[in-house]
This record gives C-alpha cells, structure tokens and sequence, in this order.
C-alpha cells in the first residue's frame, strides 16, 4: 500500500533550474491540496524519507502511548463497519439473523451463496437480482468518464493554445460554473430530456424519446463534469512547453494533429487522475441515477437498487450486505491498487457536484 | 433447467447493455475522428476559427443547455406555481421560510452544515499530527481515507447495519447496540426512530466519510511548513502545544478553511445518507433530500426549485471563497 500523502519536502518548482528538463505539471488541484499534489508530481519519492527537525519538533510534542492508542482506535473505528458489511454477507440466512457479525470469529462459517441469491435471483420478494443494476452501473460509467473527458480536453486545448478574442472570459465563464450545484440543473434537464424545449410556440428543439436507455444519464453526467473537467486539464494542458507546440506549428501540424499526436500522450496522467475521479464519482453517484435513469432494471445503477431496497426490505441483511459489497467492490479495487492516482484525482475533485 | 435459461437471458441483457455502452462509446469517438479530419484540411484564414469550434462547441453548447440555462429556468420556476403554470411571487420563498416542516429541514441543514465539517476537520487535524510519528503510517492513512472511496449510499447501508436495534431480548445483530448492552446499558433506544440523536448518528457517517480526506490534505499541510519557522520557534522557547497553536496552526490555517469549507459544501449537498438511511422520515430531513423530495415525490416545481435556489445561495459564498483562494494561490505561486 502506498502512503496517500506525500511528504512535500521537496523545493517547489520554481526553485528548480533548467526549465527544459523540468517534468510536466500535474493537475492543479483545489487550493488546499496544492502540496499533496505538487509532491506526488515528482517522480521517484522515497519511501523513508528524511525527517525534518522541524517537523520533528512538533511530532515529539504529540508523541505518547496514548496518541498512538488513539489512532488505532480509530483505525479500527473506522475499518470495523466495512467489515462488518463484509462478514454478514458471507453468513448464511439463519446465522445473520440470530447472531452479531462478530460472531465469525468464534464459528467461521461462510458461505458465498448470498452473492449468488442477491445477483441472479432477487429474494427481496421481487423478482430478478441485481446482476441488470450491476452491468447498468458499469455501462453508465465508462461511457459517462470517457464523453466529458475529451470533450474537456478538447475544450482545455482550444482555450490554452488556440487563443482567441475572449477566451479568458470563456474559461472563467466555464470555471465559475464549478458554483452551480446538481440540484439547480434536475428540473429544467429533466423536462428538456421528457417534453423538448419550446420558446413560445415554437420548437427549439422535440422532445425526445429515451425512457429506458442510458443517453439521458451520459448527457448530464457529462454536462455536470465539464466545468471541472475543463478546469483542471486546461491548468495542464497550458503548462505544456511553447517551445514543442511551435516547434509542431512550425511542421505545418493542424490543431487537430497536435492535439491528438502531441497533447493527449502528454497528458495521460492528468487525463488518468480525472478517469479515475470521474469513474467512481458516476459508479458513485445516487442523485443524478436516481433523476435521469428511473427505478428500472432497464437503465438504473446499483447505487438507485441499493437505496430502494434499503428502504424497504431491511429485514434480509444477508443480502443487503452482498448487495452493498458488490457495489464498494469496484472503488475498493480501484482504491487499493490505483492510490496515488486515486487520491489525487479525488482531491482535485472534492468540490464537485 | 428453469435456472440455466434464467441465466441465458440475464447474460443477453448484460451482452446487448455493455455492447450499447461500447458502440456509444465508438460512436462518438468515430464522429469525432471523422470531424477531426474533415476540419484538419481546412486550411488559411479559416483554420483557426475552425478550430475553435471544433474544439471548443461541443463543451460550449453542452454547458449552456445542462447548466447555465437550467440555472435560469429554476430560478424563473422557483416564482411560479407547483405546475409552473401561474406566477406566484415569493410565495414558495414565504413557505419556505413560515412551514413548520421546512423549519425543522432548515433547523437540521444548519446544524448538519455545522458540525459534520466541524468534527472531520478536526479530527483529520488531529490524525494528521498523531500519525506522522507512528510506523506504517500508510496503511492507519489508507484504512483511514478508505470511506471516501465507497458510495454515500453503501456509506449509509454500513452504518444502517451498525444502528440496526432490536429488542433487548433478542440477540441483537447492529454493533452499536450490542456494544451499548455489553456496556451495562439494558434498554438502548431504537437509534435510527430516536428523533434528534437520529440526526447526530447521520452525521457520524459524514465525518466517517470525510476525516479521511481531511486528514490527507492537512497532514501535507503540514509537511509543507518551512523548518526554519518551527525552529525559529523552538528556539525562542516554543514546546509542544504551544508550538501546535502558535506555529502549526497559524501555518496552515489557509488550508484548515479551505478543507472546513470543502467538506460544507459537500454536507450541504448530499443526500445519499438520509435518503438511504431513514429517508427524511423521524425529523431527519436535511435541504438537498427535502428539494428531490418536492421536486420529484410531490411534483411541486415551484418549491422543488425554490429549495434548489436555496442550496445555490447557501453553497455560492463556499465556493466562492475556495475559488478566489485558489486564485490568490495561483497568484503568488
């Protein structure tokens, strides 16, 4: 496991010489998470690094069996319910019912039949499981991550290095957008998606017909990551060195070929750090699932099954709980093996939404 | 028998569902490669604003039909009637502010809007100190961050679990229970009926969610102190505390704010947790559920869209304050 925070014991760029070895710039988070960022960009950190006398000083003043004590408890406190999750829903029926979790280290007895019931045959006293909700989340997603993903980097590309009278006032325009919650846009959006969007009598443009499919949820969760999109790639993508893209103007490059040939390859960290974000944010995501795609196993993530079923069905916890891990699995896994990314997209991105 | 055709059409749908997905996804890449050569001949005078457009359309018109022209129709709607069909004046705002069960809303929002920050930041404060000492650091962080990568929604079925109460003479499956009785506590409450410790359980699953990345951003913070000020300190005689309040915090107070405001706004808009987890119901209901609830459950346009202008406003100074933060940041950077 690798440390999410970075010591940023490094020097700041700035202080470093010879701007052409320089490596790239990584995405520029919100204000408060700069170091963590501007530490992870630095390729090759050390896993024990230093420690500073000052740092040291403050450190020793906190240091006693008792901080130590303290943390593990909350370690544990906050480890202690995901397992919890876990345990029950690899218990069969009987002993969820009339025992505690913490049974199973007394009788470990587990079994993975509650993930077949919970996947294939429901059991909520509904028919079907949860396997159309679990492919929905997954083709909800990477679709929802891909769209405004190019679109931003399109976007970013076109505001950074084909300059133009106002881009500023766009960029500023796109980037003060980020103040606009979710909320604000459900009841025009949805309406524009179900009736089409009429100025008078006139059709500005039809109503269309896409109950059921997934097109509603890409668009908005599209529209709603473009402000933090754009914002974070163009802090990158206008960080790119000058002397590369004249070099490439001077080649007779289209804006077109740059973008593709020299931008997008130069861009795969900030592009993966936003994927990851963004993935989870949509695999994550109950408010706008929950307006856009309905209730439905045609078209509903796990996220609006889970919260349907948490309402009324409490009682089957063993299923329940498989259900739940099902859909913590994927963020797990990310989690774990993509940390360094993971968090620095996820901090990049805490104000979204 | 019946089990393996099950199967088969359940494998059908996930085959045609992800292949709608991909072709989705091939689709718009091929529209757009195709664009892309059809506008990379262009050549002279008309390259650039060719470009431009190309570029930057697709972003321009998505935002202005999905968010700024939204945000216009809402506030329009917020002055009209439950069907939109009568202008209504402020009477939604009066309702907003004279209900009684929208008091109650506003009560806990505040109080949601409060204390969930508060707690996190704090305690991610106090982790961020601690821990740097300890050996295997890493993994207390990454257990620690853990939450923030789940759902709000699995968030609230873990913590539903650990609030689930039965009757003290059944075993009881929630651990908060069975760790209330093991304590000599014979008859706990219901704890997710017991109006207002409800809200208080609620909230500990935000601060559950949000320490982790509280502590995160802090503890590099943190790091970020120049040595020459501590020791500059310790040398004049700074110890311990002292040295906690007088040089660590003032250093980073910057980033205590901006992470205070951070979580705010993310409380303010959430509603995974009370929808999952008692569903507005035993005087838990917070903004943002009660403005789906309107919205979506009541068909109420009018006070659906008032209660989302009044989210805007509430949110509006928080951003904004990280925005002009991040700018200064920028600035002296």
């Amino acid at each position: 496991m690798s440390d999410p925070a970075v010591p940023a014991s490094e020097p700041a760029p700035e202080t470093q010489p010879a701007p052409e070895t320089r490596p790239i710039p990584d995405v520029r988070p919100t204000p408060g998470v700069q170091p963590v960022a501007k530490a992870q960009s630095t390729s090759g950190r050390k896993a024990a690094q230093p420690v500073r006398p000052g740092v040291k000083a403050v450190r020793k003043s906190f240091s006693s069996p008792l901080a130590s004590v303290f943390v593990v408890a909350v370690t544990v406190l906050w480890t202690l319910p995901t397992f919890g999750l876990l345990a029950t829903s690899l218990r069969p029926k009987e002993a969820v019912s009339s025992s505690g979790w913490w049974e199973v280290f007394v009788h470990p007895d587990l079994i993975l039949s509650n993930y077949h019931t919970v996947l294939f045959e429901g059991g909520f006293g509904v028919s079907g499981g949860m396997m159309p909700y679990l492919v929905n989340s997954l083709a909800i997603s990477v679709p929802a991550t891909v769209f405004p993903l190019v679109l931003s980097a399109m976007a970013a590309y076109a505001l950074a290095w084909v300059r133009f009278k106002g881009s500023d006032a766009v960029f500023f325009v796109i980037f003060a957008l980020q103040v606009v919650p979710l909320q604000m846009a459900l009841i025009p959006l949805l309406q524009l998606f179900s009736g089409g969007a009429h100025l008078g009598s006139v059709t500005i443009l039809p109503a269309l017909d896409m109950g059921g499919t997934y097109v509603p949820v890409w668009l908005a969760h599209t529209m709603f990551a473009l402000p933090l999109a754009t914002f974070l790639l163009h802090n990158f993508i206008s960080q790119l060195p000058r002397d590369l893209m004249e070099a490439a103007v001077v080649d007779g490059a289209s804006h077109f070929k740059i973008f593709k040939s020299i931008v997008l390859p130069l861009c795969t960290p900030a592009l993966a750090s936003f994927a990851i974000f963004e993935f989870l944010w949509v695999w994550n995501d109950l408010l706008v699932a929950l307006t856009f795609a309905g209730g439905t196993p045609e078209a509903a993530p796990m996220t609006v099954r889970l919260a349907q079923l948490s309402g009324s069905f409490g009682g089957r916890w063993e299923l329940l709980t498989a259900g739940a891990f099902l859909s913590l699995m994927v963020p797990l896994v990310v989690f774990f093996s993509l940390q360094r990314y993971f968090v620095r997209g996820l901090l990049a991105g805490s104000v979204k939404g | 028998m019946r089990a393996a055709l099950l199967a088969d059409s359940a494998w059908t749908d996930v085959t045609v569902k992800l292949g709608n997905s991909i072709g989705a996804i091939a689709a718009f890449l091929g529209v757009l490669l195709a664009i892309f050569f059809a506008a990379g001949r262009a050549t002279g005078r008309l390259g650039r604003p060719l470009a431009v457009l190309v570029f930057l359309g697709p972003a321009v018109i998505l935002l202005i039909v999905g968010l700024v022209a939204p945000l216009v129709r809402t506030i329009y709607l917020s002055f009209r009637n439950d069907d939109s069909a009568r202008f209504v004046g402020g009477r939604n705002y009066g309702w907003a502010l004279t209900t009684d069960s929208i008091h109650q809303v506003l009560l806990n929002t505040a109080l949601w809007l409060v204390i969930a920050p508060l707690a996190a930041t704090a305690l991610g404060l106090v982790l961020a100190l601690l821990i740097e000492r300890m050996k295997r650091q890493a993994v207390y962080k990454s257990l620690i961050f853990m939450p923030m990568a789940v759902s709000l929604v699995g968030a609230g079925i873990i913590w539903k679990f650990v609030y689930e109460a039965r009757d003290p003479s059944q075993p009881q499956i929630g651990l908060l229970s069975q760790l209330a009785i093991s304590l000599g506590w014979s008859h706990p409450p219901n704890w997710i009926l017991s109006h207002p410790l409800n809200n208080f359980l609620l909230m500990a699953v935000m601060v559950w969610v949000q320490t982790g990345f509280a502590m995160v951003v802090l503890s590099a913070a943190i790091k970020a102190i120049p040595d020459e000020v501590t020791e500059a300190a310790r040398l004049d005689g700074a110890r311990g505390l002292q040295l906690f309040w007088f040089v660590t915090v003032p250093m980073i107070r910057t980033t205590v704010v901006v992470v205070l405001t951070t979580v705010m706004i993310t409380t303010l808009k959430a509603f995974d947790i009370i929808r999952t987890m008692t569903g507005g119901n035993f005087g838990t209901q917070v903004l943002a559920n009660e403005m789906y609830s309107q919205s979506f459950e009541q068909y109420n346009l009018g006070r659906g869209s008032t209660l989302a202008v009044v989210l805007f406003l509430a949110v509006l100074p928080l951003v904004a304050y990280n925005i002009v933060q991040l700018r200064k940041e920028r600035e002296t950077r």
